[in-house]
């Protein structure tokens, strides 16, 4: 029997005071701390001595999504891979309008950066409930998606290129009820532009 | 077409005029009447209300402290409230029961805002009754002996009520119900409660994060045990077995 360990805990790509004062040090102490670990603690608990372990977060996401019997398997491994890929969404000195090649697909895709801004801000509002909201390329176009709880674009046959955590816990200690504000604050001054031009290919 | 025939024309001077000489008639009416209370600062008209907290802000800490019933209650309970009433402005469902109008919006994309809006405006006045000060822990009288024959005891029915609360993964409500003379234990997601069913609410525990994360931010299971020890108003859920 394999004794590997598919998910870790990856470090944070900056210091945890560096996304300061839009998302403080408290926040990123409990969810990258406590709950990002969980999931990873989690994940490889229920994965242990099945024919999944081992595989790609990407593979396992795919293969029991929609499972009900998964559920657990699902709902910890793709909320490993959403929170590696938002930290690695944002930056300090991040955020405003983009420019090179994403900043071109932007304004291609959604007509400028202010509608881009607006349907990435109506698609996380709306996400009732904890979930995420997504910037991801789709047949060569970009896209603003939301989804629910732990669902992520893998399934979906799409590319993520951005994300941002709508669960209440991202942003309670910080913004409380005002969701809107954080996700104002976020892309004004945390977006990873370069994240998302990389994630293109 | 742009052209008025005669008709149009005088048909459109006699509606103006006929308004024109309403609103002159109401006049002095209006102005006879006592004066009514300020319209900006009145809540939107609607089948909704934000009912006071049966406590003070203060009564249930330090399970659940006044920082989080501010905004739990002061902020979340009331845009739903006020969200709930906008939405349904002009919609027939207006004059409907919550059961009626959570049955006729389930499960419609284009009726979302209805269904989530007035589900926890209900959810959220069943939460603030479910708690008193100075309750919780195992309950005595007739939900006493329904907890023995339905669920094996307390001890039994506060295993699975914990497991239903701290397994409802994302934002949801833990619930005690009737079904049809037996005691479950069922958790809803997001705004879902068991009105649209044949289960009868008897209490439930609201896991949205927003609920305890102030006071206990990831330790979900912490809030639970806090909230059966110390907060359960066993006296609301025996009241609503009927």
């Amino acid at each position: 029997m394999s004794t590997v360990t598919t998910l870790s805990l990856p470090t944070l790509p900056y210091a945890d005071t560096a996304l300061a004062p839009v998302i403080s040090a408290n926040t990123l102490s409990f969810h990258y701390g406590k709950h990002h670990k969980a999931y990873v603690d989690n994940g490889n608990k229920l994965l242990a001595g099945t024919d999944l372990e081992g595989r790609s977060m990407e593979e396992i996401v795919k293969a029991t999504y929609g499972k009900a019997d998964k559920a657990g398997i699902f709902n910890n491994v793709a909320q490993v891979w959403n929170h590696d890929f938002y930290w690695l969404s944002m930056r300090p000195g991040g955020g405003g309008a983009p420019t090179g090649r994403i900043g071109e697909l932007i304004n291609s895709s959604f007509g400028g950066y202010d509608a881009f801004k607006t349907e990435l801000t109506q698609a996380a509002m709306t996400q009732f409930g904890s979930g995420w909201a997504w910037l991801v390329s789709e047949g060569g176009k970009l896209k603003v998606t939301k989804t629910p709880n732990a669902e992520n674009p893998l399934p979906h046959g799409q590319t993520p290129l951005l994300t941002i955590d709508v669960w209440e816990h991202a942003y309670y200690l910080d913004f409380q009820n005002r969701r809107a504000d954080y996700v104002a604050a976020w892309l004004e001054k945390l977006v990873n532009w370069e994240f998302a031009e990389k994630n293109l290919g | 077409m742009s052209h008025l025939s005669r008709r149009d024309v005088l048909a459109a001077s006699l509606a103006g005029a006929a308004v024109g000489a309403l609103a002159v008639r109401s006049l002095p009416s209006f102005a006879a009447e006592p004066a009514a209370p300020t319209a900006p600062t009145a809540p939107p008209a609607g089948p909704l209300v934000l009912a006071p907290l049966p406590y003070a802000d203060t009564a249930l800490a330090p399970v659940i402290s006044q920082n989080t019933l501010s905004f739990h209650y002061g902020k979340h309970h009331k845009a739903y409230v006020d969200n709930g009433n906008k939405a349904l402005a002009g919609s027939s469902l207006a004059q409907k029961s919550i059961p009626e109008i959570l049955r006729a919006t389930a499960g419609k994309p284009d009726q979302t805002a209805i269904y989530n809006n007035v589900g926890q405006a209900w959810n959220h006045d069943f939460y603030w009754k479910s708690m008193k000060a100075a309750g919780g822990g195992a309950p005595t009288g007739r939900m006493g002996d329904r907890l023995k024959a339905d669920l094996g005891g307390y001890d039994a029915f506060r295993a699975v009520f914990t497991k239903a609360a701290t397994g409802r993964f994302g934002s949801g409500w833990a619930w005690l119900v009737d079904t049809n003379g037996k005691l479950e234990i069922v958790d809803t997601p997001n705004a879902d409660n068991p009105l649209t069913t044949d289960k009868k609410p008897l209490l439930v525990l609201d896991v949205w994060e927003h609920a305890y994360y102030l006071d206990y931010q990831n330790r979900r299971a912490d809030y639970v045990g806090a909230w059966l020890d110390k907060l359960v108003n066993w006296e609301f859920a025996e009241a609503n077995l009927g």
